[in-house]
């Protein structure tokens, strides 16, 4: 047994400070901002408790709230079926033999990796509604296009386009998904004379739902969690975070508002936990629905 | 599969694949060839499709008469700094859930894991309130010291995934040879396991200089802003800073800004690129 004291002592050497950095940036302020979430608190005052009174605000009051539970679901149910749509057709293009696989999976997977400042201001110009590249090609068509980031119409749509550009990530996820499903499947599938449909219904599909499955769930919770493009969208014209009209106040963004530009630090906790809440949800329904139609081959 | 493959099939995926590719790169030639452009060109409407003269002095002006090298030197310290502590940290923590026998380890490791669920919103409010009681805000302390305290968690796990790999008689005659824990870490398992460390690096390299949402939360002095804060700066104050008139955004210095931005990571992934689709991969295999 003595063997083990030094043991014990070298794992807490080696992951100590990970393990405290756990309690100090992960633990401690998950803990706090719960409890910072029954408290009005504005930085300068001392943080003061007030029940759930934040929460029956959020629900019942606040003008900004359900807009932007709004704009969030609707970018979320939109985006993230054609960006995993996207992500799956391309795969399965780019695992069909043949040259240059390797050149086109570098192109096609570059723009997710980008900074998503420099990506929204290039989008920001190539979207503008006099000179910008988007209506100058339309025009060729001869069609007039509107002024697709000041509108409150487009700003949206526009956002999930920028957003589509980065569907690289979950395509890289798929390839390697397809990857493991064997060759000789298909093979006999062809023999038996399945049609391409057939084959892929029956045999990639199956094979391949465990990435699908966290394809989706990450995509999922990636749109719930969007600042950084909708604030860079924002700031890149000029406009209040959000504009216009409200249009791309996304959840995330409309939180960090409240947080550090109005100092409603306490509300912007409860908004923290309830979305945290709806995340810890969806990841547990998604587990036990998983079950129910994912393939694991073991 | 090849030989009962129609000729005309894979023309239409080659095809198909370019196509889209074009799409793809679209928007990084326009922001490019916008970058080389001047300004009169830029308020010309339309615009021309090409720059008349390339004016790579664009690049110049950006980085001497608006200060932007500060920005990127920001950025590059801070990737640095938080490279080196994630490095630093991360190898021991992912050493020691690889290889030693201690009790509650696997809770500890599932601890560790499940904040990977936990979205930054819940952490940012009681990290700003302890880091601005600390004094800490406009300095890079907020952005560098988590990582030096085992911040990132995939890093660990990849590594840990990774270590389990080196067979464990190496370990066992390294230390009948007299060689310390320390020792065999950064001289026999880090080596060993160079391809892993290296996917480590460049994922949190992206993700220190790509990240917006920490430096817009701790930096609120020009001096100390880091390159995406530093663009949208740019971008907000632009008319004024280029001499245009009210509204009249310079494009063509924006747009040499993304570049300057987007570069180091367009190297980055051209010099390495298999690291990082194998560390997207890795991502997607079920733990």
């Amino acid at each position: 047994m003595n063997s083990r004291r030094p043991e014990t002592l070298w794992f807490w050497l080696f992951a100590g400070p990970a393990l405290a950095g756990f309690a100090l940036f992960s633990l401690w302020p998950m803990l706090e901002s719960l409890w910072l979430s029954f408290c009005q608190y504005d930085v300068v005052a001392p943080a003061r408790f007030i029940g759930l009174r934040n929460y029956v605000y959020l629900l019942t009051s606040d003008p900004a709230f359900w807009p932007s539970v709004k704009v969030t679901l609707v970018f979320t149910a939109v985006q993230m079926p054609l960006s995993v749509a996207a992500a799956l057709g391309v795969a399965l293009l780019l695992n069909q033999p043949g040259r240059g696989r390797g050149f086109w999976r570098a192109v096609y997977f570059l723009p997710s990796i980008l900074p998503q400042a420099a990506s929204v201001a290039v989008f920001v110009y190539i979207f503008q509604a006099d000179g910008g590249l988007l209506n100058r090609l339309l025009a060729l068509g001869g069609v007039t296009g509107p002024a697709w980031t000041s509108s409150p119409v487009w700003a949206l749509p526009v956002l999930i386009a920028i957003s589509l550009w980065g569907f690289g990530y979950p395509m890289v996820i798929f390839l390697g998904g397809l990857q493991t499903v064997p060759r000789e499947l298909y093979e006999a599938a062809h023999i038996d004379g399945a049609g391409a449909w057939a084959r892929f219904r029956h045999i990639t599909l199956p094979l391949i739902s465990p990435v699908l499955f966290f394809n989706v769930v990450m995509g999922v919770i990636g749109a719930l969690k969007v600042f950084d493009l909708a604030y860079a969208f924002g700031a890149a014209q000029g406009l209040i975070p959000g504009g216009p009209a409200r249009a791309t106040l996304f959840y995330g963004l409309n939180l960090y508002q409240q947080a550090f530009t109005y100092f409603h630090m306490g509300l912007a906790s409860a908004m923290a936990w309830i979305l945290f809440a709806v995340i810890l949800l969806l990841t547990w329904l998604n587990f036990r629905l998983g079950r129910r139609w994912v393939h694991y081959g073991d | 599969m090849d030989h009962h493959r129609p000729r005309s099939l894979s023309v239409l995926v080659a095809l198909l694949l370019a196509l889209g590719a074009c799409v793809m790169l679209l928007p990084l030639a326009w922001m490019l060839l916008t970058s080389l452009k001047t300004f009169p060109e830029i308020l010309r409407n339309p615009a021309p499709w090409l720059p008349g003269q390339p004016q790579w002095h664009n690049y110049r002006t950006v980085w001497e008469g608006f200060a932007y090298y500060r920005f990127f030197l920001n950025s590059a310290f801070v990737a640095a700094m938080v490279i080196a502590g994630t490095v630093l940290t991360c190898c021991p923590a992912a050493y020691a859930f690889a290889y030693y026998d201690v009790r509650h380890k696997e809770l500890l490791f599932g601890a560790l894991l499940s904040t990977l669920m936990l979205p930054a919103q819940v952490t940012v409010i009681p990290l700003f309130k302890a880091f601005a009681a600390l004094h800490w805000v406009n300095t890079y302390l907020p952005l560098v010291v988590p990582a030096w305290l085992g911040g990132n968690i995939f890093g660990i796990f990849l590594l840990r995934q990774f270590f389990r790999t080196v067979p464990k008689s190496f370990i066992e005659a390294a230390r009948l040879d007299g060689a310390s824990e320390w020792t065999i870490l950064w001289r026999l398992v880090v080596p060993m396991s160079l391809p892993a460390v290296l996917t480590v690096v460049i994922f949190t390299f992206l993700w220190s200089w790509n990240d917006l949402f920490n430096p817009l939360v701790y930096l609120h002095d020009e001096s100390t802003y880091t390159l995406p804060v530093g663009l949208l700066y740019f971008i907000a104050r632009a008319d004024q800073l280029a001499g245009g008139s009210a509204g009249q955004v310079p494009w063509h210095l924006v747009m040499t800004l993304a570049t300057v931005m987007v570069l180091p990571v367009i190297a980055l992934f051209v010099i390495v690129q298999r690291r990082f689709v194998e560390g997207v991969a890795a991502t997607g295999v079920k733990g």
